[in-house]
């Protein structure tokens, strides 16, 4: 077996060796409380200020905007609870989409049974929400809308300027973007596009796990999740994770850097990989946007009457790793909300896998890719 | 103030010749469940075993607990020799007991002690009562007996039972060899096997990738929930991928499921024969689905000439659950991955597959080969009992 080929960068992603190096030494030497009152104290605060300005950067944020989390889910959990928490005065209605992560989904479900309401979104074959439905449903008492700029599962991108525009204009509703498989892929400007809130994380970037962060546009109050000793300004409590936050600072920071060439490298990678394997392979369809739209990096591909499963463990067998629907959920039976939402058959459905590329994706990986595809496909076909 | 454990072995005791065969397992089986713990000094008595705690007497009790053989056990007091200590004592295990009404039963076992047993029944139950609030003496259904055993080496007082698993001691029937899929039937017929005494190694079929390496840790967990009931468990693990696709390719799909059984009864007697086993085990259950129709096992049988035993042949699947719950494998056996059995299944399966059928069928297969290839490449993993399991309860 030649060497991996690792194709599920959205599940997560391969940790660079410079973001090791600089969570090696916060964790042997820099490893001090950024609370404490002496030097130590003041070198981990200060290796944490960097790192919080280097994930804001990436999104043109303030750092005072940056509060870190464990990740993608708890910012997005927080958004849902804490917000809520703030505004339920105002009302208790919540837009989001019906494609959304579970850790919206499930927070959603959550408050409807505190009370609130909430609309979720249809999306059309591309896998986008319409404006008009956005403009349909806001209401006086919308106190939330909460819209992901990319899908994990498809790659769908959703118009977050034109959504933040309307929102804004006909509502006085809050708009969260869950930005997790977006952020280092693609650029959103939070202050020019208007955003109030967006969750990020760490470990689709090359950074490490455990970590991530909610940007909370600066003046807008939203209440704590985690309470206690008032790190991060009072609204994130919790001894910070600074190995992991530095190491999210420097994967943020090689993000940024020749962030447009090597997002047109993955654009490159998945439109060939997409037509070759129309081609080469039958009955092989593209689920979502078309290749040359829609994010970077995310492909959902559906070879109908095979087990994705199966699939997954033959390419295993050659090196080539990739996700069946969402890594989320792939080991739980059902089908995904997602793939659900684009009304695909069930044969398509069982028969779809991801493939998600990182920046460590080369195109040499592209031919050997469709070859294994091509005889582990036509293998499970002839059983 | 318990310092000893009265361990009570029913059925060995019934055994003839080989009954110190049976005590000297149980006893090795018991040392096994307690390592770790502090050596406790074990005497073996006329059916019984006498243990000296040294340790937590709940962490001992919960040990043996899982140590098949084992019919009860009781936390005990030694006390000297003498009416007045015994008394006192005997005054302290009733207090300890719940309950309104009593009994005393004495043994005597010690000839040499100067009161007889109806004696000494009438003296501490006076002291008793005398001694005691609200309790009263009840001959024929008592909410507990305090049991006064007069031996040699000194008074042994009790009254609590703690239930133990029954059965008979694992590896004094011999080994058996389980075949287990990672449904919820074949680790409690592993169970059962268990509790009748066989060691057991237990076989995998394993189709990666058509089944997970997932399917595969869940098998081992499975084992390892096994393990802790006895010794030691070996678990072979053999690939199965060629053959299933060999059967697919091959022959009718409605012969499908007989001809892999089969093929898996066929892998089994040979891996039976290394592994010293005198009997395959499964979890079949008569009618669960079509391959366990009696037909259908009575073709799948023919492969063999091992004798096949199906301890769950005549459970209800809720019967199944329920000790599959009880002894912490049922969590496990629900873990959502996909087992060998469950490929490939086809709409229609054959639930009268006649044999000369199947015969003719099966001619379409390389058999002596894809049986070669299998057994050279087996793995085999050995799984030590871990002390952090459920305890049992007599079944």
């Amino acid at each position: 077996m030649g060497p991996i080929i690792y194709l599920d960068n959205s599940a997560t992603t391969a940790v660079l060796p410079e973001v090791v190096k600089a969570m090696t030494k916060m964790l042997e030497i820099n490893y001090g409380n950024p609370s404490s009152l002496h030097g130590l104290g003041l070198k981990a605060e200060k290796a944490l200020n960097e790192a919080r300005y280097q994930v804001a950067k990436l999104i043109d944020a303030d750092t005072s905007e940056i509060y870190f989390t464990s990740g993608g889910t708890e910012a997005n959990n927080w958004v849902l609870y804490g917000l809520t928490k703030a505004r339920q005065r105002q009302g208790k209605h919540i837009i989001t989409t019906s494609i959304e992560h579970s850790s919206v989904l499930a927070a959603c479900k959550r408050l409807e049974t505190e009370g609130f309401e909430v609309t979720y979104l249809p999306v059309n074959s591309d896998g986008v929400i319409s404006l008009k439905d956005v403009e349909s449903s806001l209401r006086k008492e919308t106190i939330l809308v909460s819209i992901m700029s990319v899908n994990n599962e498809m790659g769908s991108q959703q118009p977050i300027a034109e959504i933040a525009d309307l929102v804004h204009k006909k509502s006085k509703a809050v708009l969260h973007v869950d930005h997790v498989q977006g952020y280092g892929k693609i650029p959103l400007n939070c202050h020019r596009e208007n955003i109030d809130l967006m969750s990020i994380s760490s470990h689709k970037i090359h950074g490490p796990k455990g970590t991530g962060a909610l940007y909370v546009r600066k003046g807008l109050h939203i209440e704590p999740f985690m309470v206690g000793g008032n790190q991060e300004n009072g609204k994130r409590s919790g001894t910070e994770n600074t190995a992991g936050i530095v190491g999210f600072g420097v994967a943020a920071k090689l993000a940024g850097n020749n962030f447009e060439e090597r997002v047109a490298k993955m654009r490159e990678f998945k439109v060939t990989l997409a037509h070759q394997l129309i081609n080469d392979i039958p009955n092989t369809y593209i689920n979502g946007p078309e290749p040359e739209k829609g994010a970077p990096h995310i492909l959902s591909v559906s070879f109908p009457g095979i087990r994705a499963e199966i699939l997954i463990h033959m390419l295993e067998q050659k090196g080539v790793y990739v996700s069946t629907g969402s890594a989320c959920h792939s080991r739980f039976e059902g089908a995904s909300h997602v793939l659900k939402a684009l009304k695909l058959s069930p044969e398509h459905l069982e028969g779809t896998i991801r493939i998600s590329l990182g920046a460590l994706n080369t195109q040499e990986q592209i031919e050997p890719t469709v070859a294994a595809l091509k005889e582990c496909v036509s293998e499970l076909r002839a059983l | 103030m318990y310092t000893t454990l009265l361990v009570r072995y029913g059925e060995i005791s019934l055994k003839g010749n080989n009954r110190p065969y049976f005590e000297d397992k149980l006893l090795e089986n018991m040392r096994y469940a307690l390592a770790g713990l502090k050596t406790h000094k074990m005497r073996k008595t006329y059916g019984r075993i006498f243990i000296e705690i040294e340790d937590d007497l709940n962490e001992v009790s919960q040990r043996l607990q899982n140590v098949f053989g084992i019919i009860s056990m009781s936390p005990t007091v030694t006390t000297t020799l003498d009416m007045d200590a015994i008394s006192k004592t005997a005054l302290k295990v009733l207090l300890d007991t719940p309950g309104k009404t009593f009994k005393v039963r004495t043994q005597r076992p010690n000839k040499k002690f100067p009161l007889k047993s109806p004696e000494i029944n009438k003296q501490l139950g006076a002291y008793l009562l005398t001694n005691s609030q609200n309790q009263s003496v009840d001959v024929h259904n008592p909410d507990r007996v305090i049991n006064v055993e007069i031996r040699n080496e000194g008074a042994y007082i009790y009254s609590r039972t703690i239930p133990g698993c029954g059965g008979l001691p694992v590896g004094v029937t011999g080994r058996g060899l389980l075949l287990i899929s990672g449904g919820i039937d074949s680790p409690v017929a592993g169970y059962m096997g268990l509790k009748r005494g066989l060691e057991l190694t237990g076989l995998h079929f394993y189709s990666f990738p058509f089944t997970s390496e997932r399917s595969k840790e869940k098998v081992i967990d499975l084992c390892q929930a096994l393990a802790n009931y006895s010794n030691s468990f070996r678990l072979v693990i053999a690939p199965f991928t060629e053959i299933q696709k060999s059967i697919r390719q091959h022959c009718p799909e409605e012969f499908y499921v007989t001809i892999m059984r089969r093929m898996m009864f066929r892998i089994a007697q040979l891996v039976a024969e290394k592994e010293k086993a005198l009997a395959l085990l499964t979890g079949e259950n008569l009618g669960q689905v079509a391959s366990q129709t009696l037909q259908s096992m009575s073709v799948i049988n023919k492969v063999v000439d091992i004798p096949v035993l199906r301890p769950l042949v005549a459970w209800d699947k809720s019967e199944i659950v329920e000790v599959a719950r009880r002894i912490g494998t049922f969590d496990i056996s629900i873990r959502p991955y996909d087992d060998c059995c469950t490929l490939f299944v086809p709409k229609h399966p054959a639930t009268k597959p006649p044999l000369k059928l199947v015969e003719k069928a099966e001619k379409a297969l390389e058999i002596e080969t894809l049986l070669k290839d299998c057994l050279e490449n087996l793995e085999i993993l050995t799984l030590k009992a871990r002390r952090q399991f459920t305890s049992c309860v007599s079944f």
